[in-house]
């Protein structure tokens, strides 16, 4: 009998080792892809789509406003700021902080720069009186 | 990323949709240019409501000095700077996407990307790329700031084995892209980043000045792509559709402009068109006379026409001839002449330049028409005043085979009752061909700075 109840203990045991690994494993598994071979797929069926959009959005512009065009895409291009912003954004500075807030600066020269030079050139399209 | 999050950035992303459908009538354009600023607002702000976003200090002195800079740049600017003024900025949006892939590669979990040495890999993948693509962005486009402020010059630079460089760089880059992703070594990744910093540089030195429309819409491209890069990064799809728009437009404008010139994406790529040496090639001696005139023979002949149609080109903006050439436009309006002008897709030195320099000058928008707009009217025109283009009014273009600029569409000019060419002088144009309708019977050549050539043209219509 004891010899039964010892046996199970040792089993119960190994039985337990082998759900730590299979656990670990999963949280190993879980780390490499980070839940984020999800959003690749997803992030590509947004990307495609929005290339579409774009490539609609883009012809219908008038030929006489490319340059305007490219202002304003140079600027909103700059919406990389948003990553500049969460690397700058932590309290404790490092290396990583630097690279953001220098990131923050740059886009924000192209922010302000591109949309203020779109405006002007705007501006100045004028109909005949 | 919470839900109140993700609905905000997707405002942002339709207000930049609708801000780009703005600039289809330059009636909605700056309705269109203030919806993106609105876009952008919603998207600074959204991100810095985020709990992981603390110093705002530090934050706020980065935007303000940003801000200043540009935006006294962008007060400054002269219209005819333009193109390198855009082409300085797309090298300021590849650097930020390198500073930004650096900050997330030495502190992953300020994105939610694991940690320093356990990045994921599809992070690696996504990070290394938008790193090569910003790196590329920002040496390229300081090269062609360079070329068009005249610091580089502006001929072609070839040499011997360079596509071939080119092509073992480019595979370098990939080869390290697979081992960075597989070790997460930081030398790797500084590799990467010189690696595409060098070449950005070969990539742009072989491309000649007058090429530079395509390749500064071609890194407008880049710039967007590095952004959607990044958006891979950060799983925000904000990044992603903006930077779909941008490269996607930057792509077009690409398409457009080779279309205009009648060559291939690669062939420009490929660079060696143009400058000295395709004008040394194609010079060959020709010891026709041109017909010269002078201002007051041309006064004299546009105030007695009834329809005139000006061809401006990128001569016209060197010489910062716009206004003068739009005082010369009212008084022959005045006189009661119908005045018109003609644009080329690939007239000056970025697309659509010419019409900003017009609008600066005050010429209605409704008087300048494009190319397919115009081009049949020249034959019931009186008289074409071509001021500072060459090229792109080059019979050759449709008649001669062997012609470098066989196939590219031209405005025919030569088909108005008489053609005035404003010019410095009688070299030819930026691919080295001579044009054919210099030595025509009703073409009058008005040699001169084009800017004093339309002031002497002024004092002879007022007398």
């Amino acid at each position: 009998m004891s010899e039964i109840s010892n046996q199970l203990e040792s089993l119960s045991y190994k039985a337990q080792q082998i759900a730590n690994e299979a656990s670990q494993l999963a949280s190993s598994v879980a780390e490499t892809s980070g839940g984020h071979s999800d959003f690749i797929i997803f992030g590509i069926t947004v990307l495609v789509l929005a290339c579409f959009v774009g490539y609609y959005v883009v012809w219908s512009v008038t030929p006489a406003l490319h340059s305007p065009l490219m202002g304003v895409t140079n600027a909103i291009s700059s919406v990389i700021i948003v990553g500049a912003l969460l690397a700058a954004g932590p309290v404790d500075s490092n290396i990583s902080k630097y690279f953001g807030l220098v990131a923050v600066t740059l886009a924000a020269v192209n922010i302000f720069g591109g949309f203020v030079v779109t405006n002007r050139m705007l501006s100045m399209f004028k109909k005949k009186q | 990323m919470s839900t109140l999050t993700t609905a905000a950035y997707l405002v942002s992303s339709v207000l930049f949709i609708l801000s780009l459908r703005g600039l289809s009538h330059p009636s909605t354009a700056r309705r269109g240019n203030f919806l993106g600023i609105l876009g952008m607002a919603i998207a600074i702000v959204t991100t810095l409501s985020n709990p992981g976003v603390l110093s705002y200090k530090e934050i706020g002195i980065a935007f303000l000095i940003g801000g200043l800079i540009g935006t006294s740049i962008a007060v400054k600017i002269q219209m005819t700077a333009l193109p390198q003024l855009v082409a300085a900025f797309h090298s300021l949006v590849g650097l930020a996407a390198v500073f930004v892939a650096a900050s997330a590669y030495y502190n992953p979990s300020a994105f939610n990307i694991g940690t320093v040495g356990s990045i994921p890999m599809g992070s690696l993948i996504e990070m290394s790329i938008g790193t090569a693509i910003g790196a590329v962005t920002f040496t390229g486009s300081i090269i062609a700031f360079g070329k068009l402020q005249g610091f580089v010059s502006g001929n072609p630079l070839v040499f011997k084995g360079q596509h071939f460089i080119n092509l073992l760089l480019g595979l370098g880059i990939i080869a390290l892209i697979v081992k960075f992703c597989i070790d997460q070594n930081q030398e790797l990744f500084w590799l990467i980043v010189f690696a595409s910093f060098v070449i950005g540089v070969l990539l742009i030195v072989p491309i000649g000045g007058a090429d530079m429309p395509v390749i500064v819409s071609m890194l407008n491209s880049y710039s967007g792509w590095a952004a959607a890069g990044i958006g891979f990064t950060l799983s925000n799809n904000l990044l992603i559709i903006t930077g779909a728009l941008v490269g996607s437009s930057g792509a077009i404008l690409s398409y457009i402009m080779c279309k205009g010139m009648n060559r291939s994406f690669l062939n420009v790529l490929l660079g060696g068109f143009g400058g000295e040496q395709a004008a040394s090639a194609g010079g060959v001696k020709d010891d026709r006379q041109a017909k010269q005139g002078n201002a007051a023979d041309a006064a004299f002949m546009m105030k007695n026409s009834k329809t005139i149609i000006i061809v401006p080109g990128y001569g016209m903006a060197v010489a910062q001839a716009q206004h003068a050439l739009r005082e010369m436009g009212d008084l022959l309006k005045a006189a009661g002449a119908e005045v018109r002008y003609a644009i080329h897709p690939v007239a000056g030195r970025m697309p659509g330049h010419m019409n900003v320099l017009l609008a600066e000058a005050n010429v209605p928008y409704d008087e300048v028409l494009e190319l397919d707009e115009i081009n049949r009217d020249f034959s019931e025109t009186d008289v074409a005043f071509v001021i500072g283009a060459n090229d792109v009014t080059n019979p050759a273009a449709k008649t001669d085979k062997t012609s470098a600029i066989y196939g590219m569409p031209i405005l025919d000019v030569e088909n108005a009752g008489q053609v005035f060419f404003v010019k410095r002088g009688m070299a030819s144009g930026y691919a080295g061909v001579q044009n054919e309708l210099f030595f025509r019977d009703n073409t009058l050549m008005l040699f001169g700075d084009a800017k004093k050539v339309c002031e002497d043209i002024i004092k002879g219509l007022e007398n």
